[in-house]
């Protein structure tokens, strides 16, 4: 069904940028057609299995991701993405789910975390279907759809990660000086046609980049997390790769998060 | 009475600034941490473009606000580190400067998706800048250089801002949000003198 959908995608991106490059530089009313359809979007069968995955008995100890506690108690995933990140008692960590997902996957089910990180994106260029991280990410993510971002904020570790988050946000490196405050820190602006929001306050373009989060790329014909949405912002500022869940990438979500607080989660979402 | 009130709050007013101080440093020293940690180890990721010069320390810390006496030294600092092309000829080629104005660059380090070592540079103007005004998908956090040309002359004074402005940005504008192409390595001399050209040319799209 993707292979399908993707060349009528095409086709209508086509024949809308045509349209465009006539009028005002702004792709809105092309992504609201393109994506405004939620149950033609290509991450459900991600989700469906990334479901599948969570719940088969895997790994050396044969054990169900339904035995691990993503904050609001074990076998809970209803409702638990919309609080994170948050601190985990049993890690002395606040974690986003991702690492959270690292930490379950390796002392529960009793997978090797070097080997679980080997591979973490799908590989668009090769045209690579989502990894297990990605699905499993997604299928937790969107049972959270519909409700407020609510981040805990309530652990002083939980506050320690915002702040920390904020000043890695305006933190300048590379060949190319950038923090991410470069694109990120004024109203109305674009890369290119790209709109950027900005993250330096919190409000509305904070909750729409948040809550739409994991999302399907069509770009990428893959679903992406913010995990990757991280990676792929530090290699446009071309720094390395990023280490999946450490604490640096935690900040940063826990920061854009608590900017984005009550907004909702519209999950899965759809975007370029 | 009144007089102790106002020592308290004094008092209390200087703890709570001492406290905030502590509290940036320890905050400061985890993003340190956090960053040492925070990213895949190996040759292949350039850990060394982590690594902050002084200017981009001052930047970070004071959210590019820098004080009037920080300015003036980043100013002074970054000026000096200006080189120029050979036989100091800072007027290029329009057409080729065109190519630099818009293509992407490479750059890309890791083992995810790094681009080709030897994949030749551009300056990726056009992703904060309009310069040709046909180029719809131009960007808009740099300023329209449409017309750059037409409202500057090209005369000897022009040529030289310009070069030294992409040269490093921070020459003119501490903390500029703009990449300081010729003092980081991304763009040769020559290029830039060919965006240089690519500006003020008559010739230039962007000054018709």
């Amino acid at each position: 069904m993707v292979k399908l959908l993707l060349p009528g995608l095409l086709i209508s991106s086509l024949a809308l940028t045509a349209a465009y490059a006539a009028g005002e530089p702004n792709a809105d009313a092309y992504r609201q057609m393109t994506y405004g359809d939620r149950d033609a979007n290509p991450a459900l069968l991600v989700v469906d299995r990334g479901e599948e995955l969570f719940k088969e008995k895997r790994g050396p100890k044969s054990v169900s991701m339904e035995e691990c506690d993503f904050g609001l108690g074990k076998g809970v995933v209803k409702g638990v993405y919309a609080e994170l990140p948050r601190y985990f008692k049993d890690t002395d960590q606040v974690q986003d789910l991702e690492s959270r997902m690292i930490t379950c996957m390796t002392t529960v089910q009793g997978f090797d975390a070097a080997d679980l990180k080997k591979k973490t994106y799908a590989n668009e260029k090769a045209n690579e279907d989502n990894t297990e991280l990605e699905a499993i990410a997604v299928y937790i993510a969107s049972q959270s759809d519909g409700m407020k971002i609510n981040p805990s904020t309530s652990h002083p570790k939980e506050q320690e990660a915002i702040k920390v988050g904020e000043a890695l946000f305006y933190h300048r490196a590379g060949p190319l000086d950038f923090a991410c405050v470069s694109c990120h820190g004024a109203d109305k602006q674009r890369i290119r046609l790209q709109n950027l929001g900005n993250f330096s306050k919190a409000g509305p373009d904070a909750q729409k980049a948040i809550g739409g989060w994991p999302t399907y790329r069509v770009s990428h014909n893959a679903v992406r997390t913010m995990q990757h949405r991280i990676w792929d912002c530090e290699g446009q500022m071309r720094l390395p790769d990023t280490e999946y869940g450490a604490p640096l990438s935690v900040a940063l979500i826990a920061y854009l998060a608590a900017q984005a607080k009550d907004g909702t989660y519209v999950l899965p979402g759809m975007s370029r | 009475m009144k007089k102790s009130l106002l020592a308290a709050l004094a008092l209390a007013g200087l703890a709570g600034m001492a406290w905030a101080a502590d509290d940036d440093k320890a905050i400061q020293a985890l993003v340190e941490q956090y960053i040492s940690t925070g990213y895949q180890q190996g040759e292949k990721q350039h850990l060394e473009r982590l690594k902050q010069d002084e200017t981009l320390k001052t930047c970070s810390e004071t959210r590019n606000k820098p004080s009037n006496d920080q300015m003036k030294a980043i100013m002074e600092r970054e000026k000096a580190t200006i080189k120029y092309p050979e036989g100091n000829k800072m007027l290029g080629n329009w057409e080729k400067g065109k190519e630099v104005f818009n293509t992407g660059f490479g750059m890309r380090v890791g083992v995810i998706a790094p681009d080709k070592a030897d994949k030749p540079r551009g300056g990726n103007c056009y992703a904060c800048h309009t310069g040709d005004p046909k180029e719809v998908a131009a960007g808009n956090i740099g300023n329209s250089l449409t017309g750059y040309g037409k409202a500057r002359g090209s005369s000897e004074e022009t040529v030289k801002y310009t070069y030294e402005k992409i040269f490093n940005s921070q020459t003119y504008m501490a903390c500029s949000n703009m990449p300081r192409f010729g003092h980081n390595g991304v763009l040769t001399p020559e290029q830039i003198a060919d965006v240089v050209a690519f500006l003020v040319d008559p010739a230039s799209p962007v000054n018709k």
